[in-house]
């Protein structure tokens, strides 16, 4: 508990006020990162030795084939799950010493997700998921602020629909108003048009990168669609459980 | 302006937020919105539980306002003191002392024949001479009302109303009892503290004691019992009174009762069987929980995904776990709100029930503390069974959102598990304690209830290993797949035998021990037993009835002279000497009550010997007297072979020495007797006689019946057909009360065992649309989902009817000391039932798989 006294007492920065140093901040700091699983006596290691770093605003994308260890990093990135060894550094804070619970209020206070299946919950209306984040917060009268992001992804008017009554696009968006509710810091979209087809996955993806751009956001995009991997200013290509490149896209380089 | 967060410094740990209880709430609710049809199974298994508690308990509330209400009429008088001999000089002075202390009346009450002479029929009665303005506190009901006061001026008698209309008698008719006509004045309707039950098996008929005398009835031998009433003076407190005239009574053989002691016996008598009720109750509730546990269980898994979700977006263990606390509660406290509105609604019948047992007018009343208790209870239940699978939520993993197949529970043993059996355990003891009234009992019965559990639990572990271990891997395919379910991961082999043999186990069981307790009532009637008995014969009159029955053409069966003794001594041990030492444990009765024994050489064939001998005088020479006691009172006196008891014979003490010991069957319809004498001692002792013959047909008995009377009207007969017919409807009607109450339990049953094979469909659903979908056709999976069911449906049923099994007889032998019954015919319906009941609900489950395309149904339960 000692890293919550260490908080309070730390000063509060009140919002408004100018903060220059954010140009150089490191939001994701991964260190020589490995996952290995235990079944039976087998071992199974899904990554190795993955390291490197992402500074606030950037926008990156994790490309490799199917069973190359993606998905199980993007997990430990998102604090989902625990590395075997080496660090994970979100927003500053260490992330592999954290309880479950801890990590969670990580997740609800700097992570925003995007989900392959849009994993939107089905008891709940449009508005009320997007709601959830904010809610969870404990932060109150936060249908307006919700209502907006909706309007934003153009589904305001079916914001009383429950998930089942949408299209999958219509879902993924209303997961897209979701992610951005919380204002994270970092945000990770998993294959985010995977289950789309290509026009209602463009217009998702065009969604994607027009909110992030105006939250200034830092985005993490895993999927093996190499188009929208050009998209991002970085792209990192794993396989086998390692990182194989590591480059500019070349968008990025274009641009 | 975009603004951009603020990077922390290393562990800037966002603030902890508060875990917001009204947000927890609302999220709890907004849940339910798509699975309220799940939650209603897992209500309704807990409505019929409670339901039957709170009406058990209402019952019992009303019941004792009731007492409370009319105790004071119930005996009709500040103190009544009673005794069933006549009473010496000591006893009458005695009696006489309390009348300084306000008024009395005396009523002497003796079983007779009476005659209607109208209808030329007579029927056995319970003749009541009274003398004085008895009752104090309520009345007796009569009809006209008058009566009950007039009837005492002159030969005029109040008879018990059903009798009246059974033999067609009118106020004014004329009854004789004894040598002495009376004419009837009016009906009985009601007696303060008779109940119809007691009415029924012994019909009352009033005459002035006056006339007592005069009817010949007051013969040496016969049995008389002398009460006393005193109405005493509001300066007297009669239970102080009572306390102090105690010694005294009991040693001149005399009883007591005032309000509170009457109240507190019957309060006694009717919470035991509010008592067992509420234990049914109970077991009906524990089904429902196992329903609630495994209906939560299925709730849970549907729910993961959710859970994952939530906690991705940051939601807390803490915060999710309560979250579905919170459903599970709210719906424990709509079931228990049901179930107290079911439960408050029946009780209103239980009166109707119970009536012919009761002594009091019960008035159904809202009971407020029952229903509360019902509705606390569905809280506490729906917690406490839900906890197990809510336990889980705390260690559902966010990866789950990611991976659909992941291991979405942490693989860590929660050690609070342990704390909810504990919990669990403790419920259930306390609970039943609660309900049973002794810890022992209480202990027992959890026992029973954890065994039964850890061996249908063994037992599917058991038949998983077995399956997999001996695969017939050669049989067709239809068959390797249907046992294959049986362990294959996701298997619901342990969920479904626990249930459903746990279920089958209860319902067994309480069908069991029913049975066992009723065959103890029934008196097995059997061609050559008798049906006509005459007592209170007496020695002059032995022979003369003897050839009048012959001449009759009516068989003597048996002919017991009886004599009635009181003992004085066991070895040195005389009635004061067991009072005081309390560690003997005897009970002072075995001294106080008086015996009724006869004097043969020979035993009967109700009769078995235990232990010593009986027949030919053996120790006529010694001082001593052998005698021959029933086995269980032996033990109760502790008394074994070769111990003296000292007997006192109508005033003449005679010392005797246990010689032998007999098993008697008491369910034999013929005088049975706890002590016997050997012949020739006891010969000259004042005695009457009994005779017990058997009549072919209901005219012959009635003939031979009024002949009796009319020649020798101090003689009682009985038709014992009319007996057991009585008994017949008093048992009955108990069973049926019984049954009444179990009925929630079966239904119960039935809800949960509905539940239980819900939760398999979840499990199968998938799979089975797969199959489909690679090309199985709808007989094959029909097959299969058949065989899979019809498996556990068996095996659980078939150990549960065991576990029923053992259960009734340990029940039977150690808790209620009877015979066990063993039924095997109920028991195997009750397996066929539940085998086919489980086989249908799945396939009637699966059913939406057979008749429709596979994608449709991936559709609708995805």
């Amino acid at each position: 508990m000692g890293f919550i006294n260490e908080h309070a007492s730390r000063p509060k920065v009140t919002k408004g006020i100018k903060i220059n140093f954010i140009t150089v901040t490191t939001i994701l700091d991964i260190q020589n990162l490995s996952k290995t699983y235990h079944s039976g006596d087998r071992e199974l290691t899904v990554l190795e030795g993955v390291s490197f770093s992402l500074q606030a605003g950037d926008t990156c994308s994790i490309v490799g084939p199917s069973g190359s260890g993606k998905t199980t990093l993007l997990g430990l990135c998102a604090g989902l799950d625990r590395s075997s060894t080496g660090s994970v550094t979100l927003n500053g804070i260490r992330l592999d010493n954290l309880s479950e619970d801890k990590r969670a209020q990580v997740r609800n206070q700097y992570v925003g997700f995007i989900f392959q299946n849009f994993q939107l919950i089905p008891t709940l209306t449009a508005l009320e998921n997007v709601m959830v984040p904010l809610e969870l917060r404990g932060e109150r009268n936060v249908q307006k602020q919700a209502m907006e992001l909706l309007g934003k992804v153009g589904l305001a008017e079916r914001h009383d629909h429950y998930p089942t009554q949408l299209s999958g696009g219509e879902q993924q968006r209303v997961s897209l108003a979701r992610a951005f509710s919380n204002k994270p810091s970092i945000l990770f979209a998993d294959e985010p048009t995977g289950n789309l087809d290509e026009e209602t996955g463009e217009k998702v993806e065009g969604l994607l990168f027009d909110l992030n751009r105006e939250a200034g956001t830092t985005l993490v995009v895993v999927t093996h669609d190499l188009e929208l991997a050009e998209k991002t200013q970085r792209i990192i290509r794993i396989k086998g459980g390692h990182v194989i490149s590591d480059t500019p896209s070349h968008s990025n380089v274009a641009g | 302006m975009i603004e951009y967060k603020e990077p922390g410094p290393i562990n800037n740990l966002p603030e902890k937020p508060k875990l917001n209880v009204p947000w927890l709430l609302r999220m709890a609710w907004r849940d339910t919105r798509r699975s309220r049809g799940k939650l209603v199974l897992f209500l309704s298994s807990i409505v019929l539980g409670i339901a039957a508690l709170v009406a058990i308990n209402s019952f019992r509330d009303s019941l004792q306002v009731a007492i409370d209400e009319q105790a004071r009429s119930l005996i009709g008088a500040d103190l009544v003191i009673g005794m069933n001999k006549e009473p010496d000089s000591l006893a009458t002075a005695l009696v006489d002392s309390v009348r300084g202390l306000g008024s009395r009346s005396d009523e002497n009450r003796l079983l007779s024949m009476v005659y209607f002479v109208k209808s030329n029929a007579t029927r056995l009665v319970q003749v009541r001479a009274m003398e004085g303005g008895f009752p104090y506190f309520g009345k007796i009901e009569t009809v006209p009302e008058a009566a009950s006061r007039s009837f005492r001026t002159g030969r005029r008698a109040l008879v018990d109303y059903n009798l009246m209309l059974q033999y067609e008698a009118k106020t004014g008719d004329s009854v004789r009892v004894g040598n002495q006509t009376f004419v009837i004045e009016g009906a009985l309707r009601r007696i303060p503290g008779q109940t119809a039950m007691t009415a029924a098996v012994a019909p009352v008929v009033y005459i002035p004691r006056q006339y007592l005398p005069e009817t010949g009835l007051m013969q040496r031998g016969s049995r008389v019992s002398y009460y006393y009433y005193y109405d005493l003076a509001d300066t007297v407190e009669p239970d102080t009174l009572g306390k102090k005239l105690e010694p005294r009574l009991e040693e001149y053989g005399m009883f007591y009762d005032t309000v509170q002691t009457r109240k507190e016996s019957m309060g006694r008598s009717y919470d035991e069987l509010a008592r067992f009720l509420a234990l049914v109750g109970f077991v009906a509730l524990l089904l429902g929980c196992v329903g609630v546990a495994s209906a939560v269980h299925v709730y849970m898994r549907d729910k993961l995904k959710t859970i994952g979700v939530l906690r991705c977006l940051g939601m807390s263990g803490k915060q999710a776990f309560l979250v579905y606390l919170f459903q599970v509660a709210g719906m424990g406290l709509i079931g228990g709100l049901i179930g107290a509105m079911i439960g408050s609604v029946v009780q209103l019948v239980l009166p109707e029930l119970f009536k012919a047992f009761l002594p009091v007018n019960v008035e159904a009343y809202f009971s407020v503390s029952a229903a509360l208790q019902g509705v606390l209870l569905g809280v506490f239940v729906s917690v406490l069974f839900a906890l197990l699978p809510l336990l889980s939520i705390r260690q559902v993993s966010p990866l789950i959102t990611l991976r659909a197949n992941v291991e979405h529970l942490t693989n860590q043993k929660d050690p609070l598990r342990w704390a909810v059996y504990a919990l669990i355990l403790l419920f259930i003891l306390l609970f039943s304690r609660w309900q049973l009234g002794t810890w022992w009992q209480a202990g027992y019965f959890t026992g029973g209830v954890v065994v039964a559990f850890l061996v249908l639990a063994g037992l599917a572990k058991l038949l998983s290993w077995a399956v997999r271990r001996f695969f017939p891997s050669n049989w067709g395919y239809v068959w390797r797949q249907g046992l294959a379910n049986l362990y294959r991961p996701n298997n619901q082999t342990l969920l479904l035998m626990v249930s459903i043999g746990l279920g089958t186990a209860l319902i067994g069981t309480l069908y069991m021990v029913q049975r066992t307790l009723l065959s103890e009532v029934s008196i097995a009637g059997s061609e050559h037993q008798p049906n006509l008995v005459l007592f209170d014969i007496q020695n002059v009159q032995r022979e003369e009835i003897g050839t009048l029955t012959r001449n009759e053409g009516l068989p003597i069966l048996y002919y017991d002279p009886i004599v009635t003794v009181r003992l004085e001594k066991i070895n040195e041990l005389t009635l004061t000497a067991v009072r005081e030492d309390t560690t003997l444990e005897i009970s002072p009765r075995v001294f106080t009550r008086e015996y009724r024994i006869t004097y043969r050489n020979h035993l009967t064939e109700a009769e078995k010997t235990m232990e010593g001998s009986w027949g030919e005088n053996p120790n006529a020479n010694s001082d001593l007297v052998p005698v021959s006691l029933e086995d269980r009172y032996a033990e109760r006196m502790k008394v074994k072979i070769g111990d003296t008891l000292v007997f006192n014979v109508q005033g003449a003490p005679i010392a005797t020495q246990v010689s032998h010991l007999r098993q008697v069957d008491w369910n034999r319809v013929q005088s049975n007797f706890l002590v016997v004498f050997p012949e020739g001692v006891l010969e000259q002792a004042p005695q009457f006689h009994v005779l017990m013959t058997r009549s072919d047909d209901e005219q012959q008995a009635a003939r031979f019946q009024r002949k009796v009377v009319e020649q020798y009207p101090n003689i009682s007969t009985i038709g014992l057909d009319l007996i057991l017919q009585t008994l017949d409807e008093v048992v009955s009607q108990i069973s049926f009360v019984i049954q009444f109450m179990a009925l929630f339990s079966i239904f119960t049953g039935l809800l949960v065992l509905v539940g239980s094979v819900n939760v398999s469909k979840f499990q199968r659903v998938q799979e089975s649309v797969l199959l489909r979908t690679l090309g199985a056709n709808r007989k094959q999976i029909f097959a299969i989902t058949a065989l899979e069911y019809l498996l556990l449906g068996a095996l659980a049923a078939f150990i549960g009817c065991l576990i029923a099994f053992g259960a009734s007889w340990a029940l039977a032998v150690f808790s209620f000391e009877v015979v066990f019954v063993p039924v095997v015919w109920p028991l195997f319906i009750i397996f066929v039932l539940v085998a086919a009941l489980t086989l249908a609900v799945g396939l009637l489950n699966s059913r939406g798989i057979l008749n429709r395309p596979p994608l449709e149904v991936l559709r609708r339960e995805a």
